[in-house]
């Protein structure tokens, strides 16, 4: 605990504001039922009311309650971006541990697929594979999952081909220990802090990948509250003058920055340079 | 000379290798993708007869690889097929709004380009000076910006409260030059801002790397002017770096455009793409599909060969 605070005293000025936005969100997110006067879905009163009065933010485009889907907004969108980023992990870093294990044709198999994966953008890919699977969250989390393990991949292979030439590796091979011991006993432990330094920033792509799908209207579907549909449904109110729409579109920019600027010191402290 | 025009020619292989099988994917991905595509799309009230009729609509009866060869040939000479929504020539649809697309990302291009050279060459001359340092916090936090978010800040201060430029860009063919760019600014002022931060923390990371090298140093020592050294030693090695930060960025613009786009009711190839996929019109997504990912593509072939043309050491063989 002690040296957890002593960290935290050294970290610089964005730092330490990233921690306090990103704890800020979490506990958003998880008492979004406390918080919210309204329910998510439910029509409170006229289309685009004003702010103030019995709506804080006023209302959005079909009477529902700006403040409360916003919250609610916190939920899901950072939900399903979480859960998208965990899932391309896992697949992306299971990949590369094995293709770093193994290696021969497996290597040669698993890089060349993602070499290709790569070579297409992976919004246009994305894009492709929408219309061919239709839009869903579960198609969309999926598609976002797949496409963005391969860069976890490439990551997770770098690092485990160091790891697995290790003595205590070769050790454990001739102890007659198998694969699966070997990716998790011996190399996850040691290729842990570069994959957790890299899982900020993808969670940071992943969350504006859906969040550019669900502005297009092909990621989170209605009624379901998010932040990227939010700024697409209430656009008509910024040529009034009228800057709700920016509010959820500010609320995703805020906590990309919160994370890049901790990702940014977690790396700084762990390249080890004094600059 | 022999040795570049090698490494040229391998390049070249390798990349239109990609564009082949970039190709593959993007069209015979319905083939490995669970489940029949004409149901899926006609959803589940379909009858048989019409389930079949549609088939044969997209050539689905005929065998794969002969459709992908068809389609192929079809796209190197311009006919892309027809759309599913409203039956009109894909390449008709597609060609004009492919131009204006280009005509955006060449427009924030002009603006991009010098504006990130020359903030990142400023930072890694004065590094660690409090210009370096905001410069520093200002591009990672416009990294994280979402595009919308960028776009409409902008329509919010020049085209609401300040109604210098109009919020919509709608122009057609027949928009005079002057018109187009002047309606054109301020999605390609949205791009700049997205794009600048990227290529400017790459310029500064390639040129205090370069300050770094040995040789720069003994310039240093043989007692040059600065600006000898940095004309004569820094800045044909600094070629190669620099080029390719700005052709990937270029690379990057064309794709980045599908959202800016949308946001300015720009008629681009983008917009055309998210339309067509909430339609589900296949053949439509297919092509400016392919359109993006071969320019994408193309654009990094191009870094790459470039980067090898520029490189001292291979230019100047012992």
């Amino acid at each position: 605990m002690n040296a957890t605070l002593k960290l935290l005293a050294s970290a610089p000025w964005s730092a330490r504001f990233g921690i306090v936005v990103i704890l800020g969100y979490a506990i958003v997110a998880i008492l979004a039922p406390v918080l919210t006067p309204y329910g998510e879905t439910e029509i409170v009163g006229a289309e685009f009311e004003p702010w103030g009065g019995d709506f804080i933010l006023g209302t959005d485009s079909l009477g529902r309650d700006m403040i409360t889907r916003l919250i609610y907004g916190a939920r899901n969108t950072i939900g399903i971006a979480f859960l998208t980023t965990g899932l391309a992990f896992a697949l992306g870093s299971v990949m590369g541990f094995l293709a770093a294990a193994i290696s021969g044709w497996v290597d040669q198999l698993l890089s060349r697929i993602v070499d290709v994966l790569m070579a297409i953008p992976a919004l246009i890919f994305g894009l492709l594979v929408l219309t061919i699977v239709g839009t869903s969250i579960i198609n969309m989390v999926l598609v976002i999952a797949v496409l963005e393990s391969t860069r976890v991949f490439r990551l997770a292979r770098a690092v485990a081909m160091g790891i697995v030439v290790m003595d205590y590796v070769e050790a454990s091979r001739l102890r007659g220990e198998g694969l699966w011991y070997i990716m998790s006993r011996e190399v996850l432990p040691n290729a842990l802090p570069p994959l957790v330094a890299e899982f900020g920033l993808r969670f940071c792509f992943v969350f504006l990948f859906i969040s550019a799908l669900s502005f297009l209207g092909l990621g989170i579907q209605p009624p379901t509250a998010d932040w990227g549909s939010m700024v697409r449904d209430n656009a008509t109110l910024m040529t009034f003058g009228d800057i709700t729409p920016l509010v959820p579109a500010a609320a995703i920019a805020l906590l990309t920055v919160a994370v890049n600027f901790v990702v940014d010191w977690f790396l700084h402290k762990a390249s080890g340079l004094k600059e | 000379m022999s040795q570049i025009l090698k490494m040229v020619a391998q390049r070249f292989a390798l990349g239109f290798l990609t564009l082949f099988i970039v190709s593959l994917i993007i069209f015979l991905g319905i083939e490995l993708l669970p489940g029949d595509i004409a149901e899926e799309i006609l959803g589940q009230s379909a009858t048989p007869e019409t389930v079949a009729a549609f088939r044969k609509e997209l050539g689905l009866d005929v065998p794969a690889h002969i459709r992908y060869f068809d389609w192929l040939w079809g796209m190197l000479n311009g006919d892309m097929g027809r759309s599913l929504a409203n039956k009109r020539e894909i390449s008709e649809l597609i060609g004009l709004r492919f131009g204006n697309t280009l005509f955006l990302a060449v427009t924030a291009a002009a603006i991009s380009v010098p504006l990130a050279l020359t903030l990142g060459v400023l930072a890694a001359l004065y590094r660690h000076s409090f210009y370096d340092r905001a410069v520093n916090v200002v591009t990672l936090s416009s990294i994280s910006f979402p595009e919308f978010f960028v776009a409409y800040i902008l329509i919010f201060l020049l085209s609401v409260t300040f109604p210098i430029f109009p919020s919509i860009a709608n122009i057609s063919d027949a928009t005079p030059f002057w018109e187009k760019l002047y309606k054109v600014l301020l999605p390609a002022l949205t791009l700049t801002l997205v794009v600048v931060a990227h290529m400017m923390r790459m310029t500064r990371a390639a040129i205090i790397n370069l300050l770094a090298s040995p040789y720069i140093e003994m310039a240093n020592l043989k007692g040059l002017s600065r600006a000898r050294v940095i004309v004569k030693h820094a800045l044909p090695n600094a070629l190669a770096p620099i080029i390719n930060v700005v052709v990937i960025n270029l690379a990057y613009l064309i794709v980045g455009v599908v959202v800016v786009e949308v946001v300015f009711v720009y008629p681009g190839l983008g917009q055309l793409m998210v339309d067509s996929v909430s339609k589900r019109d296949l053949p439509v997504v297919q092509a400016s599909a392919m359109i993006f990912a071969g320019t994408y593509v193309l654009l990094n072939l191009l870094a790459d060969i470039l980067s090898i043309l520029t490189n001292p050491r291979l230019l100047h063989p012992r």
